[in-house]
């Protein structure tokens, strides 16, 4: 089923269709978790995103793109959202859109920044805040797969306050590492410095099969990939994705 | 009118004419690229086009500097929403890379330092739609945004306009690029909203 979610027909149009909130999750106190049932959801591959529609009453309608946080789980999507106090959607979203409420949604969309866990293959997410959101569909999906490369998440982050999934970061499954790096202020204890993503936390230990999945702003994006080439990563592994404040 | 959103408002807005269906405008520039950011040397730069003859037409970084520059004015629309208007840029136009090319091509296959690829119908890059640029707002083109050399094909949504351009590829017959085999559009008009395939 999420095969033919990448590889769907070119003449098969992309319908929207409407998603209903059946229930939400406080991540931080500017990020909220949406749960979406949508009726005939086709499933998705980790990674993907949804465009998302909202249509004013007097015609004026405007689209963004959301990743999904869920691994693939029936007819249900689920939307972790960052509030950005100038946007247009995510205000809405996050602070007006409630139970029982309806938007419109299309995807399931994207077929490059996707991790099937059929794949097995060895690979590093690196995620820079809010651009951890499709990350955590593959470990999400990584978790209950039957196959088991190794997974590592290194997820870099303003502070502790900002820490979105805060609660499933500390479940080491087997296969599957978290790290968690603060740029600005850590907890207690931490004996990392707060600063930037540096090679020296990204694992040298990696073969030419290893992939690479990059999200987060683009400043971030740019100096992880670069850090991921230098380490010895073939360039045509790190796949990357822009995520975070434009427009949102 | 369809589906309304409940409680939905949007924000206050001047219609523009200038900003196709679903586009909203932003005033900074967002880099969204599938991969890292290549390293292209000006010194082993090459530009080659090459037709359905395999014959071969090649232009070095100072050969591509010594032709005519234009500088378009131009509005920009990526498929992921945002869209950029009277933007500035500088470089050579199609139209004089392929004033010495013979073809009987239909299709162009670009290609890009890092192994990126897209496809688009010849027509659409000849008779001022389409450009090698190199500056970009009075600056040189930095990485991010393709440099040292873009292609720039404004009609297009902006994945059709390859960073990093280093070729293309004249041909008898359409080949899909890379995003274009990914699930979107092959065309990618944005005033008729061409995101996806089928749409």
């Amino acid at each position: 089923m999420a095969r033919t979610a990448i590889r769907r027909g070119l003449s098969q149009p992309l319908r929207w269709q409407l998603a209903r909130l059946v229930a939400e999750r406080t991540e931080t106190s500017t990020a909220k978790t949406l749960v979406l049932e949508i009726d005939d959801w086709a499933g998705h591959v980790p990674g993907q995103h949804v465009d998302v529609r909202l249509t004013a009453e007097d015609g004026y309608s405007t689209q963004l793109s959301y990743s999904i946080a869920s691994a693939p789980d029936g007819n249900q999507i689920e939307l972790t959202i960052q509030l950005l106090q100038d946007g247009e959607v995510s205000p809405f979203l996050v602070q007006d859109f409630g139970l029982d409420d309806r938007i419109e949604v299309r995807g399931p969309i994207g077929g490059w920044f996707v991790l099937d866990p059929a794949d097995d293959v060895p690979a590093v997410l690196v995620g820079g805040g809010s651009g951890v959101v499709p990350l955590m569909s593959m470990v999400r999906a990584y978790r209950t797969a039957a196959t088991k490369s190794p997974m590592s998440l290194i997820y870099s982050v303003r502070s502790p306050d900002d820490v979105l999934f805060g609660g499933e970061l500390d479940d080491q499954s087997p296969g599957l590492a978290f790290d968690v790096i603060y740029t600005r202020r850590a907890p207690e204890g931490t004996q990392r410095p707060v600063g930037r993503l540096m090679r020296s936390d990204i694992s040298e230990q990696q073969t030419a099969q290893d992939r690479a999945y990059v999200c987060g702003p683009t400043g971030f994006v740019e100096a992880a990939a670069h850090l991921l080439v230098e380490i010895g990563y073939n360039e045509r592994h790190i796949r990357t994705e822009r995520f975070g404040p434009s427009g949102g | 009118m369809g589906f309304v959103t409940r409680g939905f408002r949007g924000r206050p807005r001047a219609e523009s004419d200038r900003v196709p269906p679903g586009q909203y405008v932003v005033e900074d520039f967002p880099v969204l690229s599938a991969g890292p950011t290549p390293n292209v040397s000006l010194d082993s730069w090459k530009f080659t086009i090459k037709t359905e003859a395999a014959a071969e037409h090649s232009w070095t970084w100072p050969q591509l500097q010594a032709l005519p520059h234009e500088s378009p004015i131009v509005d920009i629309h990526c498929v992921t929403k945002w869209s950029k208007l009277q933007t500035t840029w500088e470089g050579v136009s199609l139209d004089t890379l392929l004033a010495d090319v013979e073809t009987a091509a239909d299709y162009a296959l670009v290609h890009s330092y890092g192994g990126y690829t897209t496809n688009l119908p010849l027509e659409d890059l000849t008779d001022g739609k389409a450009w090698i640029v190199f500056n970009f707002d009075g600056e040189e083109l930095t990485p991010e945004h393709g440099g040292p050399a873009r292609l720039l094909v404004p009609h297009l949504y902006l994945w059709k306009s390859a960073k990093w351009v280093r070729g293309i590829d004249l041909l008898l017959h359409d080949e899909p690029g890379f995003w274009e085999t990914l699930g979107y559009h092959e065309y990618g008009d944005p005033w008729r909203e061409q995101r996806y395939a089928g749409d």
